[in-house]
C-alpha cells in the first residue's frame, strides 16, 4: 500500500448551464444555485492546484448536466485506467472525453464495452490493497466483473448498496487503510460487508453524516497526507471527526451544491499518477 | 465402539485404528488390518525427516528390522510383497546396487519395470524400509506416543539411506509374497521427470522423502506430490496412505508441487526452497492460473530474467533473448519490451534476492495460494471455493463474494456432494449457521474438505490436531493434516544449519531448452539474509493478522459451551423468554445470510480461471483412464463399516446440515433400551450411537442417506488437542478460553489437552451401578450433581485460560460457580466453542465414548443446545468391537400433545446372541408453560412400562433452546 494516494494528475470538468436543472438527483432537494455551484467548482480546483496536482480541466458539454461528475467514467489504478459504462444512460457520452484526457496521459487505457455492463467510478472504492465495488442502481456484477479483469492483481469484491446512490455515498479511503464511513444503517452494513470480505485490516473513522464520509485523500511528496473534506458550515458534527485526525493537511472544501444532485467531494474529481510504475 | 486400549494384546489394535487407517482398512483384505497402528504414531516420520540432515547411524539399521518382521506375522498387511521375494533373486538389475539418491540418474530400463515389477527380485534399497519403518511404528503405536520417539527416529532416518544390508533379510523371504516394485514418475517444478523405484505397497511419505532428498529440500512441509485422478482432477497423495491405494489404476506420475504457499515467503529460511516456490509460481503465472496485470506480469518476469540469466546484457540478450521464455499466457511483444527494460533494472541482483523481489511482489497477488474449486451456491448459482491460508473465499466468476476466515468456521463437513461450513455467528448474529455448496461430485466435496481440513491445520494451528482416535463411532473420513504446521516447519527450519546447498537454477524456457543448456547457477554464495528465527511466530505472516478487523466489535457476553453442571431439575426452566419475534429474527438473519450468496447472476462464463482450478497443474501428467469407474475411487477411499455401524451412521447422518430449528424449546430425550438376550458380557453392539438419531425429525431427508462414508466433518476450533495461532486481539478475546491456546513459541503438541474420555471414565468410577428402572430414574435428576465433583479434582486446565470468559446470563445461578473452572475442559475437547452445549457424561468407561459422538454431534445451527447423558454402567464387555449382524431395524413415530416420539429398533445378532436395542426419541416442544422436567419423567416411566422386560442403558437428555437475546 506503499504509495497510496500518490498522485500527479487531477482531471475536473467544467460545470455546463444544463447542471442546475438537468442533473440526475434521487432525492428531490432544493434547487441548486448555479453560481453558487460555479464559485464552489472553482475553489475545489483551486485546492488542487494548490496542492501541487496537474489539473487538467475537460471542457463542459452542454448535453450532458452531469458531466461535472467525472469520477464515474474512469476508474484509474496504477498505469491502467478502465472507462466505464455509467449505469444512467444520459451519462455515457460524457466518457468520450475521458479517454481522450486519460489517454494523453499515456495511461493503458482499458474501455468497457459490454453492453450488458454498467460500472459508474462512485461504486469503486479502491483502498491500496483491493477493489470493493458496490452494486447499487448504477453498477451491476458485469461491470464488477470487468473491473476485475481490468486490475488482476488485485481482489476485488462486491458489496452491495440498497440504498444511496453509490457506495461511496458514504464512504471513502481517508488514508492508507482509513476508511472513513458514515453512520447509516446502509453504510454501517456496507462496511461489515467489506469487513468480512476482505484479507486486510483497516481502520476505519466514522462520521454522523454519510455525506460527509465522502471525502479525498492525496498524498503528496513533501506534503504527506493531505485531505479534502467537508465544512463544518455544512456537516458540523461530521467536520469535528476529521478534525482530529493526526498528522494530516485538512482542507475543508465547500459542496454545498453538488451534494443537491448526490455530488460527494470525490465525485468531480479523477486522479491519477502518471509516474506509476511497477 | 468400544475401547480398551491398553490392555489389548497388540495385534488387535483395532480400537485404537483412527478412521483413516479403518478407511485404508477397507482397501486390503481383512487379514491384512491389524497392524494398523501405524496411523497413530504418524507424526513420527515427519519429525523424523527433520532429522534427514544429520548424519543417519546405520548400524541400528538391522536391530529394528527383524523386530518389525517379528511383529508383521501376525499382519501380514505390513509385509511388503518384494521382501519376501528377495531370495528369489531372479533378476540382478544393475539397480541394486544403487542408494536411492542415485535414482535420478538411474538407467532409462526403468521404463521396463513397470511391466516387469513384480519381478524385480532384490530391490531391496529404498523399498525396504517401508516394512521397518511401519513395524516401528506399530511398537510406537503400542506406547500411544505418538510424536517421534527415539526408537522411530533412526529408524525413520534411514528412510534416506541406502537399504542394502536389508535386502538380505532372510525373513522376508518366508512370507513368499511377492516384491512388487514399481517406477514413480514424478515431474518436478522445473519440469524435468524425476523416475522413484518404491515398492508397490509404499506409503505416500516414502516417496515425497525420496522427491525431497532428490532435491535437497528441507522446508519440504509447504510441498506435496499430486496426482490426476481417473477424472484428471488433482489430488494430493496423502502421506500416511499407501501410493497404490490413492491412485488406483492410474499411471505412477506425480507432480511434485507447492501445497501450501508461505503468506510470507521471506521467512522461508533457504533460498532453496524460495527457488522452489518461485518455479511453482513462475508455472502458476504462465498457464494463468495465477491471473496477474500487465505491469506485475513484467515485473515478475524481469526478475525471473534476473534469477536466471543474472544482470542484462547487451551482448548476450539480443532481442529476442526473452521470446524463448514462456511467462504469461499470451505473451505479447509488448510484455517483452518491458521485461528487457525492467531486466535492465535489476542490474547487480543475486538470482537469491531476484527470487526474493520475485516473490515478494508475487505474494501480494490476491489470487497468490488460493486453491480453488467449482461449486454451486445454494440456489445453484456456478461460484468457486477458494481455499487459502486465511479461510475460504467465494467467489461468482472473478469477484469476491464471501469470505470466512478460519475464525469465524466451527465446522467444516462433507456429506455425499455438498460440502457445508458452520459459521460462528457475528456480531448482529445471535445464531451459528450452516452454509453449503453443492460440489459436482462427492469426490470433489471430499476433496475441498481435505484442503479445507489441511490448510486450517497448517496455517491456523501450531500443532497438528492430535490423530483421532477411533474413541468414537464418528461419520465417514477421519482425515486430519497428519503433516508439519506452518509454525512448526519454520520452527524446524529455524535449526536448518547446512550450508546453503548448491542448487541450478534452470531455465524457464525450459521447453526450448533442455537441462544443460541452462545457466548454472550455484547458491552457495548467497548469503542468507532470511534466516528465520522467529519461532512459530503465530500471526506474524501478515495476512493472519488481517482477518478479523475493526475491534470495535464487542463480543456477545455469552459463554460458549459452559454451565455443563446444570442440575437438570432447573434444565429447561433458564432462557425461556424467547419471543417469537426473536425467532423470526433469527430466520431472517440466515435469509440475509444466503442472500449474501446469491447476488443477482449474469451469465457465467468461462474464463481463464477455470485454469486455475485444482485439476490443472499436474499438468505434464498424462493418465490414463484405466476404465475404472470414479465410484470405485470413492468406496476405496472411504471408510470401511460394517453393516450395524452404518445404520447408526445413517441415523446420526441426520445432524449434518442441520436446519434452523424453530422450536422455541425443544427437548429430546433418547432412551435406548437394550434386551440382552445373551449374556451380559456378549456386549452391545455399539449402536448406542443414539444422539444422532435426534435430529431426525427435523432433518429426515438427510437422515435416509446411507451413503455414510461420503461424509465427514472436521471442526477447525476444537483444539482440544492443538493449538491455534494466536490471532487478533479480538478473536482471541473469543477463543482464548475456549481453544487454549498455547503461547505462540509452546509448539509441543497439546500441553493441556483434556480427555474427554478420561474424565468420563473417571466420573463414572465413582458412580454408583445405575442399573435397575428405579435407580435408571434418581440418576437423571440425581447424578448431574455429582458429575462436577468427578471433575472438581481435575485441574489439569490452569483456570486462568478461561479468565476471559463471561458468566453466561442464562445460567441458573446454583451452577455458575463451577462452570468457569470446569465446564470449558469437557466441552473444548469436542465441541466447537461457540456452540452451547450443555452435555454431561455419566456412564461406564466405555459408554464414555459414545458420549462423546453424543458432544460431538449435538451442534445445532442457531440453537442453544443442551446435552446429558446418562448411562448405565452394566454394559458390554468392552472388549467386544465386533458389532454384530444387524438383523432388522425399524423405525415408529407416535406423536402426543407435546411430544413427538420415535422409536427404532434394531435387532442384532452376534455370535448366536441375538440383541434387540430399543431406541426411542422423544422430543418435547413447547415454551415455558410446560413443565419439561415432569414430561420427562413421565415419558422415560412410560418407555420403562412399555418395555418391562428391557434395561434402559442411556438416557440423553438434549435441550435446545434458542439463544438468549444477545447485544452486540
Amino acid at each position: 500500500m506503499a504509495g497510496f494516494g500518490n498522485f500527479t494528475h487531477a482531471i475536473v470538468r467544467a460545470i455546463p448551464g444544463s447542471f442546475a436543472t438537468g442533473a440526475l438527483r434521487t432525492e428531490n432537494l432544493e434547487e441548486v444555485d448555479p453560481n453558487r455551484a460555479l464559485r464552489e467548482k472553482k475553489a475545489y480546483v483551486a485546492v488542487l492546484r494548490e496542492l501541487g496536482l496537474e489539473v487538467l480541466e475537460l471542457p463542459a458539454d452542454e448535453s450532458m448536466p452531469d458531466c461535472v461528475f467525472v469520477e464515474d467514467c474512469a476508474v484509474v489504478c496504477g498505469d491502467t485506467a478502465l472507462l466505464t459504462r455509467p449505469g444512467a444512460p444520459s451519462r455515457r457520452g460524457e466518457v468520450e472525453e475521458m479517454k481522450t484526457a486519460l489517454t494523453n496521459l499515456s495511461l493503458n487505457v482499458v474501455e468497457m464495452t459490454d453492453e450488458t455492463a454498467t460500472l459508474d467510478g462512485g461504486d469503486v472504492l479502491f483502498t491500496g490493497a483491493e477493489f470493493f465495488v458496490g452494486l447499487s442502481k448504477r453498477t451491476n456484477q458485469r461491470g464488477a466483473e470487468i473491473l476485475a479483469d481490468t486490475f488482476k492483481d488485485y481482489a476485488v469484491s462486491t458489496v452491495p448498496v440498497s440504498h444511496g446512490l453509490h457506495l461511496k455515498s458514504f464512504c471513502s479511503m481517508a488514508g492508507p487503510g482509513l476508511i472513513a464511513i458514515g453512520s447509516s444503517q446502509t453504510a454501517q452494513r456496507a462496511l461489515k460487508t467489506m469487513q468480512q470480505l476482505s484479507d486486510h485490516k483497516y481502520d476505519k473513522l466514522t462520521v454522523p453524516d454519510d455525506a460527509a464520509a465522502n471525502c479525498v485523500y492525496i498524498n503528496m511528496p513533501g506534503k504527506g497526507h493531505i485531505l479534502l473534506h467537508v465544512t463544518p458550515e455544512q456537516f458540523p458534527e461530521s467536520a469535528k471527526v476529521f478534525e482530529k485526525l493526526k498528522d494530516y493537511t485538512l482542507i475543508p472544501v465547500s459542496n454545498l451544491e453538488n451534494v443537491k444532485v448526490d455530488g460527494a467531494l470525490s465525485c468531480c474529481l479523477v486522479l491519477a499518477n502518471k509516474l506509476a510504475r511497477v | 465402539m468400544t475401547t480398551e486400549v491398553g490392555s489389548e494384546p497388540e495385534v488387535k489394535k483395532e480400537p485404537e485404528k483412527s478412521p483413516e487407517e479403518q478407511e485404508a482398512e477397507q482397501q486390503t483384505n481383512p487379514s491384512e488390518s491389524a497392524p494398523n497402528g501405524d496411523a497413530e504414531p504418524q507424526p513420527a516420520p515427519d519429525n523424523a525427516e527433520n532429522a534427514e540432515a544429520e548424519p543417519a547411524p546405520s548400524d541400528p539399521l538391522s536391530t529394528p528390522s527383524p523386530d518389525g518382521q517379528k511383529k508383521e506375522k501376525g499382519i501380514s498387511r505390513f509385509l511388503p510383497p518384494w521382501l519376501k521375494r528377495q531370495k528369489s533373486n531372479s533378476q540382478a538389475e544393475p539397480r541394486d546396487g544403487h542408494a536411492p539418491t542415485d535414482t535420478p540418474t538411474q538407467p532409462p530400463t526403468q521404463e521396463e519395470l513397470e511391466d516387469g515389477q513384480e519381478e524385480e527380485g532384490p530391490k531391496g534399497e529404498g523399498t525396504a524400509v517401508q516394512p521397518t519403518g511401519g513395524a516401528q511404528e506399530v511398537q510406537s503405536g503400542e506406547e500411544e506416543s505418538p510424536v517421534a520417539n527415539a526408537e522411530t527416529q533412526p529408524v525413520k532416518q534411514k528412510e534416506g539411506e541406502e537399504w542394502a544390508p536389508e535386502s538380505g533379510v532372510p525373513s522376508a523371504l518366508k512370507l513368499g509374497k511377492k516384491m512388487k516394485i514399481t517406477v514413480c514418475h514424478v515431474t518436478l517444478l522445473d519440469g524435468t521427470q524425476f523416475p522413484c523405484e518404491v515398492e508397490k505397497r509404499a506409503k505416500g511419505q516414502y516417496l515425497f522423502s525420496k522427491v525431497c532428498e532428490h532435491l535437497n529440500l528441507l522446508e519440504k512441509d509447504y510441498f506435496g506430490l499430486s496426482f490426476k485422478d481417473n477424472t484428471d482432477q488433482r489430488c494430493w497423495l496423502d502421506p500416511t496412505k499407501e501410493i497404490k491405494h490413492q491412485i488406483h489404476n492410474s499411471q505412477w506420475q506425480f507432480a511434485f508441487s507447492v501445497k501450501f504457499y508461505p503468506p510470507d515467503p521471506s521467512q522461508l529460511t533457504e533460498d532453496i526452497t524460495r527457488y522452489l516456490l518461485c518455479l511453482q509460481l513462475r508455472q502458476d503465472i504462465s498457464l494463468g492460473r495465477l491471473p496477474c496485470s500487465f505491469v506485475t506480469h513484467a515485473l515478475l518476469g524481469s526478475y525471473t530474467l534476473q534469477a536466471e540469466l543474472g544482470d542484462y546484457d547487451p551482448d548476450q540478450h539480443r532481442s529476442d533473448y526473452i521470446a524463448q521464455f514462456h511467462f504469461a499466457p499470451t505473451q505479447t511483444k509488448e510484455l517483452e519490451v518491458k521485461l528487457a527494460e525492467l531486466h535492465k533494472s535489476h542490474k547487480g541482483m543475486t538470482p537469491a534476492q531476484a527470487d526474493i523481489q520475485f516473490l515478494e511482489n508475487a505474494k501480494k497477488l490476491s489470487m497468490y495460494g488460493v486453491d480453488l474449486h467449482h461449486a454451486k451456491d445454494s440456489e445453484g448459482v456456478d461460484i468457486m471455493l477458494g481455499v487459502c491460508a486465511n479461510g475460504l473465499l467465494i467467489y461468482k466468476d472473478r469477484l469476491r463474494i464471501n469470505r470466512f476466515a478460519w475464525p469465524k468456521i466451527l465446522k467444516i463437513s462433507y456429506k455425499r456432494c455438498n460440502f457445508y461450513i458452520k459459521i460462528r455467528p457475528g456480531e448482529t448474529e445471535q445464531f451459528e449457521s450452516t452454509v453449503g455448496f453443492k460440489l459436482p461430485n462427492h469426490r470433489a466435496a471430499k476433496r475441498i474438505w481435505k484442503v479445507c481440513v489441511e490448510h486450517h491445520t497448517f496455517f491456523r494451528l501450531t500443532s497438528p490436531e492430535q490423530p483421532v482416535k477411533s474413541k468414537f463411532l464418528t461419520l465417514g473420513s477421519r482425515f486430519r493434516y497428519s503433516g508439519r504446521t506452518q509454525a512448526q516447519t519454520r520452527q524446524a527450519s529455524a535449526l536448518i544449519h547446512r550450508s546453503p546447498p548448491d542448487f541450478q537454477r534452470t531455465s524457464s524456457k525450459r521447453s526450448a531448452r533442455s537441462l544443460d543448456g541452462a545457466p548454472v547457477v550455484s547458491v552457495s554464495d548467497h548469503t542468507h539474509p532470511l534466516v528465520s528465527t522467529h519461532a512459530a511466530g503465530p500471526g506474524e505472516n501478515g495476512r493472519d493478522s488481517a482477518l478479523e478487523l475493526y475491534s470495535d466489535s464487542k463480543r456477545e457476553p455469552r459463554v460458549q459451551g459452559e454451565n455443563i453442571y446444570v442440575r437438570h431439575s432447573k434444565l429447561m426452566l433458564e432462557d425461556l423468554d424467547k419471543t417469537q419475534e426473536e425467532v423470526l429474527r433469527h430466520q431472517a438473519s440466515v435469509s440475509e445470510l444466503k442472500r449474501s450468496f446469491m447476488e443477482a447472476a449474469p451469465e457465467p462464463r468461462p474464463d481463464q480461471w477455470d485454469k486455475r482450478l485444482t485439476g490443472s497443474p499436474a499438468t505434464s501428467l498424462h493418465l490414463q483412464a484405466h476404465g475404472k469407474s470414479p465410484t470405485r475411487l470413492e468406496s476405496a477411499l472411504s471408510d470401511s463399516r460394517d453393516i450395524s455401524k452404518s445404520t447408526e451412521d445413517d441415523q446420526s447422518s441426520g445432524l449434518n446440515g442441520q436446519p434452523e430449528v424453530i422450536e422455541v424449546v425443544e427437548e429430546t430425550v433418547v432412551i435406548e433400551e437394550v434386551v440382552r438376550v445373551a449374556r451380559p458380557q456378549s456386549s452391545a453392539p455399539e449402536t448406542a450411537a443414539t444422539e444422532p438419531a435426534l435430529e431426525g425429525k427435523d432433518e429426515g431427508s438427510a437422515s435416509s442417506d446411507s451413503e455414510s462414508e461420503e461424509e465427514a466433518e472436521y471442526h477447525p476450533q476444537l483444539s482440544g488437542s492443538a493449538h491455534l495461532i494466536r490471532e487478533d486481539p479480538e478473536e482471541e478475546e473469543q477463543e482464548v478460553g475456549l481453544n487454549q491456546e498455547a503461547p505462540p513459541a509452546a509448539l509441543k503438541p497439546c500441553i493441556i489437552r483434556e480427555d474427554v474420555t478420561d474424565e468420563a471414565a473417571a466420573t463414572a468410577a465413582n458412580m454408583a451401578e445405575p442399573a435397575d428402572a428405579q435407580q435408571q430414574e434418581g440418576e437423571v435428576l440425581v447424578i448431574p450433581e455429582k458429575a462436577p465433583n468427578g471433575h472438581t479434582h481435575d485441574s489439569e486446565a490452569p483456570p486462568t485460560l478461561f479468565d476471559e470468559e463471561e458468566e453466561p446470563s442464562f445460567v441458573n445461578g446454583d451452577v455458575s460457580h463451577v462452570e468457569g473452572e470446569h465446564a470449558p475442559q469437557v466441552i473444548c475437547c469436542s465441541e466447537p466453542p461457540v456452540v452451547k452445549t450443555e452435555m454431561v457424561t455419566i456412564s461406564d468407561t466405555f459408554s464414555a465414548q459414545k458420549a462423546e459422538i453424543t458432544t460431538k454431534e449435538v451442534p445445532i445451527v442457531h440453537t442453544e443446545t443442551k446435552t446429558i447423558t446418562y448411562e448405565a454402567a452394566q454394559l458390554d464387555g468392552s472388549g467386544d468391537v465386533e458389532p454384530g449382524v444387524l438383523m432388522t431395524a425399524h423405525t415408529i413415530t407416535s406423536e402426543s400433545l407435546c411430544t413427538t416420539t420415535t422409536t427404532h429398533i434394531t435387532k442384532t445378532l452376534k455370535g448366536g446372541l441375538s440383541e434387540t436395542r430399543i431406541e426411542k426419541r422423544i422430543v418435547i416442544t413447547g415454551d415455558s408453560d410446560i413443565d419439561h422436567d415432569q414430561a420427562l419423567a413421565q415419558a422415560i416411566k412410560e418407555a420403562k412400562e412399555q418395555h418391562p422386560d428391557m434395561s434402559v442403558t442411556r438416557v440423553v437428555v438434549h435441550k435446545e433452546t434458542d439463544l438468549a437475546e444477545e447485544d452486540e
